[in-house]
């Protein structure tokens, strides 16, 4: 790939978004039902675009199908009528470039946090074969990034001896080690206590400000939203429709203090309100 | 009081505390030597017959770990098998319940007419007692993965054979240990089951032509030694859990 600027960066900065803006994230009256013919409906006819380097928030009730639409758009879960379109290519099955992390850590109790963080350089194509070779390398870069998040002093520790929070960045870490085009947050801090889950939004801001991947942020917790989003969507209660969308106009980078600004809370009010009038029946 | 110094010597004193009961019970009701041989007579044929109890008890041992290691093998595959197909689950399940049900002695006679009266029967019935428990356990290990956890490597485009190579066999791990230490023990009990019915040596003969000999305590000497021999094993399967596996097994305590 031809590049321009002189000087070795660590990691590539995104390229200029190409004149057209083709969406990486397309849905068009996408719809995702569990179980067979009568199964429950958990979203229905979603329509949205995510555009690359977008942080997308997803907000509404729970149960609400927020986590489904995460289903469908990293391949997890087919669609059952729809369009599902990623990076060009409709969804058949898992994508390769997304990283994702859960509302419960789920890291695997018999690795160490290194280890764990490591796991998807194992198994993506793209780094596995370069992994084997280049451990110390990619362990250095592992390092490196569970530093950035208040982990340093604790790779080589297991996860039942960290406490929750850790847990969760430790989670973040593997979810990013492997420097996805996609990020998918699947309630990530809802475990957390309040204190911890605002460190972990600033940590999130600041990874995203510096790798600007593609985010998609599933939570129920509007000041969350407001916080980190550029783009907010409001899904109704069950069976999920897209509501609303909501451009978030907030200057970056945004710090604790302005969530107690009227601006702020304007946003956050409105947004609350649309959830309260979808949600009527 | 040092706690780990009365956990390490708990067995220890239950053990003579049931011996000196034991004794106390043939002395004090006057047990014939015939029916039940107080610990001290047993000991007594114990060292009397240290020699060809040795024996006895080397070819008891080797038969039984021949058929365990067999039992490992053809346990982690199947278990594998079942643990990763539905289908051969479904097909499997209900025939291994059925050849389980049959007692092992049974299995002894045809064994016998197949390969003759020796080592190979003790070694086979060995085999097959101890291959059960392991299939339940990997299977089960396997089949009990958490979805999210699949997930997680599932979003990253893993392959099967990379979510049982990352998650399934590590977290089939702490069941397949936990079943090596029932597996073992019962082992013991498939070879010396065979031994006494079709064998011309160990400990199951030894206590077999003993009791044709009317020699009740050396039969006593022998179930002594096969115990013995059953902790022991046990204890080094337990060793190598608790440092393969430490993760799973993190706080010592029982819940109580």
């Amino acid at each position: 790939m031809p590049s321009v600027a002189a000087g070795a960066e660590p990691r590539p900065r995104r390229k200029a978004l190409p004149a057209d803006r083709e969406p990486i994230i397309r849905l068009e009256g996408a719809s995702l039902v569990y179980g067979g013919p009568q199964g429950v409906v958990a979203l229905m006819d979603a329509n949205l675009r995510i555009d690359a380097g977008e942080l997308v928030a997803v907000v509404g009730p729970s149960g609400c199908g927020k986590s489904s639409l995460l289903k469908l758009v990293s391949g997890l879960h087919p669609a059952r009528s729809g369009s599902v379109v990623v990076a060009g290519r409709p969804v058949t099955g898992p994508l390769k470039i997304c990283g994702m992390a859960f509302q419960n850590a789920m890291l695997l109790p018999w690795r160490t946090t290194i280890g764990n963080v490591l796991l998807p350089l194992e198994i993506v194509d793209s780094h596995a074969a370069r992994f084997r070779r280049h451990r110390a390398e990619y362990e250095a870069q592992a390092r490196e990034l569970l530093a950035t998040v208040g982990l340093a002093g604790f790779e080589d520790k297991y996860p039942w001896q960290l406490s929750g929070g850790m847990q969760q960045r430790a989670s973040l870490c593997r979810a990013l080690i492997h420097s996805p085009e996609l990020l998918l947050l699947d309630e990530p801090f809802a475990s957390l206590d309040p204190f911890t889950r605002e460190e972990l939004w600033d940590v999130v801001q600041d990874l995203w400000l510096e790798r600007r991947p593609t985010v998609v942020l599933v939570t129920h917790d509007l000041r969350e939203a407001v916080y980190l989003a550029d783009t907010v969507y409001v899904i109704s209660p069950r069976p999920g429709r897209v509501l609303s969308r909501t451009t978030i106009d907030l200057p970056r980078p945004r710090r604790l203090a302005d969530t107690y600004k009227p601006q702020f809370i304007d946003v956050s009010h409105a947004l609350r309100e649309q959830i309260a009038t979808g949600a009527r029946p | 009081m040092n706690v780990l110094l009365t956990r390490r010597l708990l067995p220890w004193s239950t053990t003579v505390g049931l011996l000196v009961l034991w004794q106390l019970v043939c002395v004090v009701l006057r047990v014939d030597t015939f029916i039940l041989p107080s610990p001290l007579e047993v000991s007594r044929s114990l060292v009397q017959n240290t020699g060809l109890i040795m024996v006895n008890a080397l070819q008891t041992l080797m038969t039984t770990v021949a058929g365990f290691a067999l039992g490992v093998a053809a346990g982690m595959a199947l278990g594998l098998l079942l643990g990763t197909s539905r289908t051969v689950y479904d097909g499997l399940y209900p025939v291994m319940i059925g050849f389980n049900s049959i007692p092992k002695v049974a299995i002894v006679p045809v064994l016998v007419i197949w390969f003759g009266i020796g080592t190979v029967p003790a070694i086979l019935t060995a085999f097959v007692t101890a291959a059960f428990p392991i299939v339940v356990n990997v299977a089960t290990g396997l089949a009990t993965i958490e979805p999210e956890w699949q997930d997680v490597l599932r979003v990253l485009g893993a392959r099967k054979w990379q979510i049982l190579m990352k998650i399934g066999i590590p977290r089939a791990l702490p069941y397949f240990f936990a079943s090596l230490k029932v597996a073992i023990t019962l082992a013991f009990v498939g070879s010396v089951v065979a031994e006494t019915v079709a064998a011309n040596a160990g400990i199951g003969f030894l206590m077999m032509t003993a009791s044709g000999r009317f020699d009740v305590p050396l039969v006593f000497a022998g179930l002594v030694v096969v115990g013995a021999m059953g902790i022991l094993m046990y204890e080094v399967f337990a060793r190598l859990e608790r440092r393969l596996t430490f993760w799973a097994i993190r706080s010592g305590d029982l819940i109580t």
